[in-house]
């Protein structure tokens, strides 16, 4: 019951990550659907207007109901832990944001029940498409609406509770890694997410009473929504990556050894991310003919400038390091390498006469699940490797861990790098099926498989996450000997955070500490 | 170890107000959104408005794109009267003077009211509906939007008003007094922008 009624960051920071593990695991259900109706070709497993509901509701769930609010579930519970704070600034606004999300993804499904069924039109929801499609479409408004008002609140509390709740000696520059991420991710959410609101009501608008923004005919213009829908969705991309990448730069310290290469370099490289994120969003509509390619592909290219600054810093952390190949450290190093490939083939989209080709095809399809599995998936399971002992007292078991990321990353692989050679072949993205001639069947069968791995590997998690459940919550307060703050407290942390702190003196607090110790013991 | 575990109040103004403004910056961007489509439609018409566009049932059935300016001017004179009664009412506070800022929300409710009144029934006057071409999409969108912030503008300084009757506010304790007469200059501000682009520019 207290579960319903709480206002406290931690309990609420389990919550989404509750809500939003479920929700991935019914997007990838739905992702293996996809997959094995693309097994082989000309398959007639999923009949076509099936297969556009759940290609369409795949995206939308791993999304908008699991990445994007999984780093609001991460942000609650570790920001105010890692600044030293009781709580966040405004618990019961947290709570709110929080309960925005059951109705929203209530909303988003019960487009399965009407007539029509669910949203089709891909999670771009494309004008003219979007447009004419079901009501299935109103009700998938109405939900990202909800959750986009959700992390919009949410965001402005974020930034409260860093600018205004940081302990005494937890300078802006001593911040963790992970919560600068947020900062710069609570920006974007706080500017960007208002202008997808107002295309959404402009389509709502233009579905329900007639209105011609999206309609030549009545002089409006189909690609307005191109335009704002990326305004608001290409920030969004930084939006499901950065904490990710602070995650990591969390992790990657503390099973090097080292502290993080470049902190100062790392905090203005996510600032420069968030700047230039405005500036690009019209790289998905070079094919349109109606954006300024040179502009937006230089653009484009720029701000591949401050990503690559962050995988120096992560290649100078683990350089020269004593590893640890812990499971939180295994998909760490999944992170950097995936994201790196993720980056690379993502900017070679940037470049227009290259995009021109790959426009819409699977090589699009392949860059974002490099960017969005290789990427934030493997920082979302690097995150709850690390933090579970604090969250819930426990340790996850090592072999397992291990079984899980192998299988994982193997899947992964397979499934996601044959799309690049399907996309350069020119198989079009969101078709439901396609001819035997094509030759494009062992690839997309190689795919499948892969994707069945990825399944499987949630198999040894799932039993570790079970198998810990039934462990007393005997952790000590920092297992890993981490930096940040989060280990200067009980795991799992008092109702008010900590009983005291150690001074604050850098960006590893923790470390100092241990050093103190170590020093005092000597002398 | 020392502890720390207090809350940690910044000097200068209080968390409560720092989000308020943040949320603000989130409504301009909202606004800031409508804004681009409507400046788009308009620069993709040869015409503005795009009278051209009319179908012959439309033209058959009485729609014009016209606007109704003299009435719209009138009232936006008043909202801009109404932002400065709220303000003075906050000046009143500020000096511990109670019963000054209840007038001066009592009057800026009755203004944003009255602002409200003209707004349907301008829109009763107007002879083109949401569905006649772009014209009355952008037009009915951005001041119906508007008008809801009015409107929410409006039930906010109402309850303000209860808790300066309620005796809640001093010349030290006031902060959301502030907040909602930003939230007003802001709501006021919008329609000078908006005032200017549907009504001002010249066609
Ligand atoms: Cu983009």
């Amino acid at each position: 019951m207290d579960w319903l009624t709480t206002v406290d960051h931690k309990k609420l920071g389990i919550l989404y990550l509750w809500f939003t593990l479920f929700f991935f695991a019914v997007g990838g259900i739905f992702a293996l659907l996809v997959r094995t109706q693309l097994a082989v070709g000309e398959n007639t497993f999923l009949a076509n207007d099936a297969y556009n509901q759940i290609f369409t509701m795949h995206a939308s769930s791993m999304l908008f109901l699991f990445i994007i609010p999984i780093w609001a579930g991460f942000g609650n519970y570790f920001v105010p832990l890692h600044i030293g704070a009781m709580d966040m600034a405004f618990p019961r606004i947290n709570a709110l944001s929080f309960w925005m999300l059951p109705p929203a993804a209530i909303l988003m499904f019960a487009g399965f029940l009407v007539d029509g069924g669910a949203a089709a039109g891909g999670w771009t929801a494309y004008t003219p498409l979007s447009r004419q499609a079901g009501m299935g479409m109103d009700l998938w408004i109405l939900a990202v609406l909800l959750l986009g008002m959700s992390s919009t609140i949410g965001a402005a509390n974020f930034l409260v509770t860093m600018f205004r709740m940081r302990a005494p000696g937890m300078t802006m520059f001593r911040m963790p890694i992970f919560s600068w991420t947020m900062l710069v991710t609570a920006l974007l959410q706080l500017l960007a997410t208002p202008v997808l609101a107002a295309a959404l009501a402009m389509l709502f608008i233009d579905r329900n009473y007639g209105g011609a923004f999206f309609d030549p005919n009545g002089g409006g213009n189909v690609v307005l929504w191109q335009n704002v829908f990326w305004f608001y969705s290409h920030p969004a991309v930084y939006i499901m990556i950065l904490p990710g990448m602070g995650i990591i730069s969390e992790i990657l310290p503390v099973f090097s050894r080292k502290p993080l290469f470049g902190y100062k370099a790392f905090v203005f490289a996510t600032m420069g991310i968030g700047a230039l994120g405005f500036s690009v969003w019209a790289h998905h509509m070079f094919t349109t003919g109606a954006v300024l390619l040179p502009f937006f592909g230089i653009m484009t290219f720029m701000i591949g400038v401050p990503t690559g600054v962050k995988i120096f810093n992560w290649l100078g952390t683990v350089w020269g390091g004593s590893i640890s190949f812990k499971s939180p450290m295994l998909w760490g190093l999944g992170f950097v390498s995936m994201f790196l490939i993720g980056g690379l083939n993502g900017t070679f989209s940037a470049a227009v006469p290259v995009d021109f080709a790959l426009h819409d095809t699977y090589f699009v399809v392949a860059h974002i699940h490099y960017v969005l599995f290789g990427g934030s998936v493997m920082a979302v399971f690097a995150g709850l490797y690390y933090w579970f002992p604090k969250i819930w007292g426990r340790m996850l078991d090592e072999r397992l861990g291990q079984l899980h990321f192998v299988l994982g990353f193997i899947g992964f692989n397979l499934t996601f790098f044959p799309m690049h050679l399907l996309g350069l072949d020119g198989m079009p993205r969101r078709i439901a099926t396609y001819a035997n001639d094509t030759g494009w069947e062992p690839m997309n069968l190689l795919s499948t498989i892969g994707a069945f791995l990825i399944a499987v590997s949630m198999i040894p998690f799932i039993i570790n996450v079970v198998l810990a459940f039934r462990r007393p919550p005997d952790q000590p307060n920092d297992p890993w000997e981490g930096n940040t703050l989060e280990w200067a407290t009980t795991s799992p942390p008092p109702v008010h955070n900590f009983d005291s702190l150690p001074p604050i003196k850098s960006e590893r607090p923790l470390f100092d500490a241990r050093q103190e110790n170590k020093d005092t013991e000597t002398n | 170890m020392t502890a720390g575990t207090t809350i940690h109040q910044k000097e200068g103004m209080s968390n409560g107000m720092l989000g308020f403004i943040l949320f603000l910056a989130s409504e301009v961007m909202f606004f800031g959104g409508l804004f681009a489509a409507y400046f788009i439609a308009r620069a993709d018409s040869p015409s503005w408005p795009p009278t051209e566009l009319l179908s012959p049932q439309q033209i058959a059935d009485g729609v014009k794109l016209e606007l109704e300016v003299v009435m719209v001017a009138i009232s936006t004179g008043i909202l801009i009267l109404s932002s400065i009664t709220v303000q003075w009412g906050v000046f009143q506070i500020q000096r511990g003077n109670q019963k000054g800022l209840l007038w001066g929300l009592f009057i800026s409710i009755f203004l944003g009211v009255v602002f409200l009144v003209m707004q349907m029934y301008d829109y009763t006057q107007l002879h083109f509906r949401a569905d006649d071409t772009v014209f009355g999409t952008t037009f009915y969108t951005l001041t119906g939007f508007h008008g809801a912030h009015v409107a929410g503008g409006v039930v906010f300084m109402i309850l303000i008003l209860g808790r300066s009757l309620a005796g809640h506010f001093s010349a030290e304790h006031h902060e959301a007094v502030e907040a909602a007469s930003m939230y007003w200059h802001f709501v006021d501000i919008v329609w000078l922008a908006l005032f200017a682009t549907l009504y001002l520019i010249p066609t």
